[in-house]
């Protein structure tokens, strides 16, 4: 029989001190993405094929005639840098969301299906049924849901069980990729850069039409799923765990899942799936805030500068102007490579 | 390979039930044998009687014997290779699965979702761009390199950490490897306008293109992936016991793995040399036949080859159907049947197995 012995003062200080210490980590860090994250919509504001001083932007985005930046930046590179934002923002907490979920690195929404499942149902809508705008948004959410629905119901024997949900998920992504293929071939001539917006994600042509339905998404939404925070937190150490501290785990798990799979869905019919920024933005969150409380927020942030930046990388410092989907894309290659040699030196299992 | 049914009677008869439904008795094997081929010699008549233009019976039979001169024949004539590549293509993916299947003893390996397919298809698209390879031996052993390349890595990739290359971890690492792929082969491709417009090619496979040229150019190395895969059946029978019995059994593990694996990588690598990324034969077909004549290997990749060509006939020939007047590229057809499939294989395994 052991006697709980009270820990001494000195230990219960130096907690409380680690505690706020690590808080402030996070806090400093999510500063810092933001700031970045300002810095890289601001320049994406400026560059182009021509160059306007922070001035001028600031005059059109305040509603300002300035003599050619008018049309350029507020109608060209706004609506772009915004779904940019808007985009990274949705991905990086969808993932996030799916990751912490099903605890698995590799579980996003992008490797398991639901984000090629909304791109599917888009590029039906659009070049099928020759829809626009928010109908299109309404479809790629439907399917997103369906597919997302469907995955848990098959796999769900005796509870839902994480890998073969994942597995499930690789199935079905395979069958959205390819049906997106044939959607894109029946549109007749193979039109190369529509066909890449929806097999690897574009920002090329944003409109404002497409953005505000992601952008409200992203407003409704969000709130969700940080308001969940604590339960995902919880749902991380395992079902029974979770149940045990009072968590409903099968509430929790639908809320989450059709909160993030909205996110996925707007942003997707706005853009396409960008490639591998729902798989990278939560773990790049993991590896720069430590273990310091929930991950949503950085992982969002970290989203919406992968974007922007890849974006730019994309336009500007290759010679060919390359959608923001394959910069990601490429960049998700070594990355996968990094995770899986890191998790194998941490003995961690996939 | 002899497996003594065991004495006691609880256990026992659950591995004597399993046995029972693992092995098949001659018989039923050779019956299984004439039906695959009764199929294959339908579906590949239909392959040619089939089509956008539909034909008459006299057109055919006067096409296959070389006549060209009404337009039916032609479009008779058109099909033939066509029809040809599809078996082929079929039987080295059919296989190629077989043998991956048992090498990682794994029952989600298919070249398609381990993303060996798109290795070989980003090699040859990289062979076009940077170092100007057009030719059609080249392009062939590109493709082989890219796969080799490609099952390396995410044989690696799978196999790192806690228990191995379970089928999660593998089919993991290959679906990101392949998304990956698939980007870089757009980002090579991108800047090329001679290249993008052949693009789509090398991202869905299909049989539309074929000609005898090319068939003959790849015509060798399946040779070689075939002999070196169906001589493998015995090494992996023994591999299927597992690598320490399969050892103790006399069997070099490590060497008879590199074999097959080898000839596996050659199959599937000339496949999409000709005919782009095709998925899921090489995963539906294996487990099919595994109902069909049992896991006697010896037995069981002969049958993978002959009905992988089965299966991409038919869906070469679904594709043309459903679609008229426009064709679906097989490999679509291929992922929306095979995808399924790999679903039910989920459900069925148990969790601690994946």
């Amino acid at each position: 029989m052991t006697v709980v012995v009270p820990p001494p003062a000195a230990t219960v200080d130096a907690v409380a001190r680690n505690r706020v210490r690590r808080a402030g980590r996070r806090r400093a860090v999510i500063t810092v993405l933001a700031v970045l994250v300002v810095v890289a919509f601001a320049a994406s504001l400026m560059i182009g094929r021509t160059f306007y001083p922070p001035g001028d932007v600031v005059r059109v985005v305040l509603g300002q005639e300035v003599q050619g930046a008018t049309f350029t930046v507020g109608r060209l590179r706004l609506p772009r840098a915004v779904l940019a934002v808007v985009a990274g923002l949705s991905f990086g907490l969808a993932g996030v969301t799916f990751q912490t979920m099903l605890r698995n690195a590799l579980a996003s929404p992008d490797v398991i299906g639901v984000t090629s499942g909304a791109g599917a149902a888009a590029a039906f809508a659009i070049v099928f049924l020759g829809w626009s705008g928010t109908a299109v948004s309404v479809t790629a959410i439907v399917a997103a849901l369906a597919v997302a629905l469907l995955m848990y119901a098959l796999a769900f024997t005796d509870g839902v069980v994480g890998t073969r949900l994942i597995l499930i998920g690789i199935g079905i992504a395979a069958m959205a990729r390819s049906i997106t293929s044939w959607v894109l071939s029946e549109a007749g001539a193979w039109d190369f850069a529509e066909a890449l917006r929806w097999l690897t994600g574009s920002l090329n042509g944003s409109t404002w039409e497409a953005t505000v339905p992601a952008l409200v998404a992203l407003v409704v939404l969000a709130p969700v799923l940080l308001v969940l925070t604590r339960q995902l937190g919880a749902l991380q150490l395992g079902d029974d765990t979770a149940s045990a501290l009072g968590i409903r785990v099968d509430r929790t798990r639908v809320v989450a899942i059709v909160a993030a799979v909205g996110l996925l869905a707007f942003a997707t019919a706005a853009c396409g799936p960008i490639a591998f920024v729902s798989f990278l933005a939560g773990p790049i969150a993991a590896r720069i805030v430590g273990p310091n409380g929930s991950l949503l927020i950085p992982a969002a942030l970290v989203g919406a500068l992968l974007v922007l930046l890849a974006d730019l990388v994309g336009q500007f410092a290759l010679g060919t102007r390359f959608p923001v989907g394959v910069v990601t894309g490429v960049l998700g290659a070594p990355y996968l490579i990094y995770l899986i040699v890191r998790t194998n030196r941490a003995g961690g299992s996939l | 390979m002899t497996l003594a049914p065991s004495p006691s009677p609880t256990p026992g008869a659950a591995v004597a039930q399993r046995l029972g439904s693992v092995r098949r008795p001659r018989s039923v094997r050779v019956l299984w044998l004439l039906v695959v081929l009764a199929v294959l010699v339908a579906v590949m008549t239909t392959s040619v009687a089939v089509g956008s233009r539909g034909v008459g019976w006299s057109e055919i039979v006067a096409a296959l014997g070389g006549s060209s001169e009404t337009i039916g024949e032609a479009a008779v004539t058109k099909r033939i290779p066509r029809t040809v590549l599809a078996v082929v293509v079929g039987a080295a993916l059919g296989l190629s699965g077989a043998v991956m299947q048992g090498v990682t003893r794994n029952p989600l390996a298919d070249p398609g979702v381990l993303g060996i397919n798109m290795g070989a298809s980003l090699a040859v698209v990289v062979g076009f761009a940077w170092f100007g390879l057009f030719s059609a031996t080249s392009i062939v052993w590109t493709a082989i390199a890219g796969a080799a390349l490609a099952a390396v890595f995410v044989y690696a990739v799978g196999s790192l950490g806690r228990g191995g290359a379970t089928p999660l971890k593998l089919a993991l690492a290959g679906t990101a490897t392949s998304a990956a792929l698939i980007s870089f082969l757009t980002a090579v491709a991108l800047p090329r306008g001679d290249i993008a417009e052949s693009i789509q090619s090398w991202e869905i496979g299909g049989v539309g293109g074929a000609s005898f040229s090319g068939l003959r150019t790849v015509l060798p190395f399946l040779v070689v992936g075939f002999a070196v895969s169906l001589l493998s059946a015995r090494a992996l029978n023994s591999l299927a016991l597992g690598d320490e019995l399969a050892a103790g059994l006399g069997e070099r593990v490590v060497l008879a793995r590199g074999v097959a694996a080898l000839g596996s990588v050659l199959l599937c690598g000339a496949a999409t040399a000709v005919a782009g990324p095709i998925g899921f034969v090489g995963l539906v077909v294996p487990h099919v036949c595994r109902l069909l004549v049992g896991v006697d290997h010896r037995w069981l990749l002969p049958f993978t080859a002959l009905t992988g060509a089965c299966l991409l006939t038919a869906s070469d020939v679904v594709g043309r159907i459903v679609a008229r007047p426009s064709e679906i590229d097989v490999g679509i057809i291929t992922a929306l049947i095979g995808a399924p499939f790999f679903i039910a294989i989920v459900r069925r395994q148990k969790v601690r197995e994946l």
